[in-house]
């Protein structure tokens, strides 16, 4: 019996690590204590080297307490806390809405594009769903759109916070898979930004195949006009093209020895800043030169920018770590929720109460898969991973079809952080091991996480929407029309056509690995010059830009010819195998 | 079971204050975060005390929130089959996890990370970084975090125990009233009806 159990301890382990969790107690201690008893049990059983492993838990313990990356996680949710009450997510969605509302599915663009913005602001899914529910839903069901595509559109656009910089998924998975943060945020950039112009097709496709569920904004919905009636769409031409002309003549007036992304990110300060005085000028002298939407979009569009800089600007110049870039996107947006008068002292209060709490309840998640780990490494469990996964039929792309298969499923019960600490460190060693590019898996799985929030029934974004979207049927105040309430089964099949965008987009990623820049980042390594390095977040820097000020045209499709020639990162072992 | 209450009515309080104090050292941290990368860039001056003392705030944070998090229900669990239960069920579940799941991993962690503690008081030790700050107090505080997580375990046992006994109300509900998230969701709507209107009917047009 003794025999039996030393030698198939993993197995045994790992198969009560799930009774365990099932068992409906915290994860956190749940996982602490699977660890601790069959620590117990190696003990006694004689276990070769058990004791020792138990031993060093506490400076396992001190080593999560000084890790410099996790300290994130609290600035991000902190900052993302501040950010949903300062009325930024309000303006960009009203405004937003109103310029591209007359276009049939307009709204639904409008929430994508807002929700990209956000996500690049922050990395917190509930805010953007919350703020996207209450304001633009309503509006959306006013005008007649289709329940299933207005609330599947928000809940995926909500969670595109999740992949797109900076975000705590990715933060969570470089510490995991002990790759820099940077890294994979700029290996992020492009799957995101293609993602997201994945969901504007969409939207697009529907417009055009059932113009009815994405009807266009009627003429008296649209409030921002000029006095003789237009819309003020060319001066916001104008502005644009002029500052667009002033970004570029900045580049090219640098010296050529200026690092490039450094250029990109100060030429774009110099571009929005000419968009921003101008407004300003515009508005305090009553120029009358600008419309009041080229104005107003100004205006909104300053402070996320403004915070985009304090956070990824000023990682890509050096200036920060990624966690850094957290504290000071932190301190903008306070700055900005204080100087709006938006923040005071009980939300400050509940603000770092809350963070406080998911600081907590993940880092002991983490401590408790420490402990798990360490049993898990006495009874040789990592080595039976590596001969499971390795295993399997069709090598690298055998090990990764039935990794995403099972994140994918396990996604449906268990959050990224638990995935990324429970699931990780079992995958990750193996990953590396066949020769695979971990920066370029990371992403891989973070775009493959993201689904875990879409996923009906405990989809966290569904949940969110399901609390703010209308429980009964209800009349509309502006028009007083009945409007039916939205049903659970609604918002649940509004999700299954974003699920499957998302597994598209894993299978893109497998298909064709150059689109996270990873391998390229490899490639520039290896022959020493940081031209190559450098090349690929400025890309990513100007679709982001392009994204939020072009719209969903250029949004749709330049991530692909963007990316430069496809580095396979599985290439590499595939040389070694031929060796 | 009255003492019992007491007691546990004490714990309680005990991690309310803890919590309330900690949470400010979320914004410390943050501050002091950003400050340091402004200085650094600014006047190329940096300072490893004040590296090493945002990875302190933060240890403090989330060790010692242990307790109070615990308290407010929000160690996050796996619900799927949890919920299929009677209430008393889950109760006894509870039971069973805080008395073999909890209470071990507490005793194990402090009765491993204490004489590394003790060790690090009376060695002195610094960090090995310069102008670095010294170690013990921050090695304090995971066996100071695991005593106070220990002590509102016994707390909700205690709860539960009552609650079985019919003493009081449902403990395992959330004592919070409101999440974050809900605040969030009443302060828009309630923003909403007046601004949307303006917006979408143009009564703010001159």
């Amino acid at each position: 019996m003794i025999e039996f159990l030393a030698t198939n301890m993993a197995p045994i382990m790992f198969a009560s690590l799930i009774v365990f969790l099932l068992f409906g107690y915290s994860v956190a201690f749940s996982l602490a204590a699977c660890g601790l008893f069959f620590g117990f049990v190696g003990i006694q059983i004689g276990v070769p080297g058990m004791a020792s492993l138990m031993q060093a838990l506490p400076l396992r313990i001190f080593g999560i307490m000084q890790n410099d990356t996790l300290l994130a996680i609290p600035f991000f949710t902190f900052m993302g806390l501040i950010l949903e009450r300062s009325g930024m997510a309000e303006d960009l969605l009203d405004t937003i809405g109103q310029l591209f509302g007359p276009v049939r599915g307009g709204l639904a663009f409008a929430v994508i594009l807002v929700g990209a913005m956000l996500a690049a602001t922050t990395g917190v899914v509930a805010a953007s769903v919350i703020s996207m529910g209450l304001i633009s839903l309503p509006i959306m069901l006013r005008y007649g759109y289709d329940r299933r595509v207005a609330s599947g559109v928000i809940a995926a656009s909500g969670t595109l916070a999740q992949i797109i910089p900076p975000s705590l998924v990715l933060i969570v998975l470089a510490d995991q898979l002990g790759r820099s943060v940077g890294d994979l945020y700029k290996g992020a950039f492009i799957p995101g930004f293609t993602l997201t112009g994945l969901y504007v097709l969409y939207v697009i496709s529907i417009a055009f195949v059932r113009p009815a569920w994405v009807p266009a904004l009627p003429k008296e919905a649209r409030s921002i006009r000029e006095p003789d009636d237009s819309a003020g769409l060319r001066s916001l031409g104008v502005l644009f093209a002029l500052s667009v002309a002033l970004a570029v003549m900045f580049a090219k007036s640098r010296p050529d020895d200026v690092p490039t992304d450094e250029l990109i990110v100060t030429s774009m300060c110099v571009g929005v800043g000419v968009a921003f005085l101008l407004s300003l000028a515009n508005h305090y002298l009553k120029l009358g030169l600008l419309s009041r939407m080229a104005e107003r979009v100004t205006f909104v569009l300053i402070p996320p920018l403004g915070l985009i800089f304090l956070v990824l600007g000023t990682i890509f110049l050096g200036i920060a770590t990624p966690t850094e870039g957290g504290a000071m996107g932190a301190t903008g947006a306070l700055a900005m929720g204080l100087a709006r008068r938006r923040i005071d002292l009980k939300l400050l209060r509940q603000a770092m109460d809350s963070t406080m709490k998911l600081s907590c309840f993940v880092l002991f998640i983490l401590i408790g898969s420490t402990v798990f780990s360490l049993s898990f490494q006495g009874v040789d469990g990592p080595k039976w991973v590596e001969h499971l996964l390795t295993s399997l039929p069709g090598g690298q792309l055998g090990f990764l079809i039935v990794v995403n298969l099972l994140i994918f499923f396990l996604a449906f019960f268990l959050d990224f952080f638990e995935l990324s600490f429970i699931v990780i460190p079992l995958i990750g060693p193996v990953a590396d091991k066949l020769g695979i590019d971990l920066v370029w898996f990371g992403v891989l799985l973070a775009v493959n996480m993201q689904t875990s929030f879409m996923h009906p029934p405990f989809g966290f974004a569904l949940f969110y929407l399901r609390s703010v979207a209308p429980t009964n049927d209800y009349t509309d105040r502006l028009t007083t029309k009945p409007i039916a309430k939205v049903t659970t089964g609604q918002i649940y099949w509004g999700a299954v056509p974003f699920v499957l965008i998302q597994v598209f987009m894993v299978g893109l990623i497998i298909a064709f690995p150059g689109l996270v820049s990873g391998g390229l980042g490899k490639a520039a390594a290896l022959d020493t010059s940081n031209v190559k390095l450098e090349v690929q977040p400025n890309q990513e820097r100007t679709e982001m830009d392009a994204n939020t000020l072009f719209g969903p045209a250029t949004g749709a499709s330049s991530p692909a010819p963007a990316a430069p020639a496809p580095r396979d990162p599985l290439e590499p072992a595939a040389e070694g195998a031929k060796k | 079971m009255t003492t019992l209450l007491t007691l546990s009515k004490l714990i309680d309080r005990l991690s309310e204050w803890v919590g309330r104090w900690v949470a400010w050292l979320v914004l410390a941290a943050v501050l002091i975060s950003a400050a340091n990368a402004i200085v650094r860039k600014a006047f190329n001056m940096s300072s490893n005390s004040f590296l090493e003392i945002q990875w302190y705030l933060f240890s403090a944070v989330f060790l010692l929130a242990a307790g109070y998090t615990l308290m407010r229900q929000d160690h996050v669990r796996i619900d799927v089959i949890l919920g299929r239960f009677s209430k008393r069920t889950q109760i006894w579940i509870d039971i069973v996890g805080i008395c073999f799941f909890l209470f071990p991993f507490v005793f194990v962690v402090i009765d491993l990370s204490w004489p590394l503690v003790a060790r690090a008081y009376t060695s002195g030790e610094m960090s090995s970084n310069a102008g670095g700050l010294i170690r013990w107090p921050v090695f304090a505080l995971l066996p100071l975090g695991m005593v106070l997580l220990g002590l509102q375990g016994i707390s909700e046992l205690i709860k539960r125990f009552a609650f079985l006994r019919g003493l009081i109300d449902d403990p395992s509900r959330r004592k919070q009233t409101k999440t974050a998230e809900e605040e969030l969701a009443d302060f828009l709507s309630q923003q909403q009806q007046p601004s949307a209107a303006s917006v979408l009917h143009g009564t703010s047009r001159p």
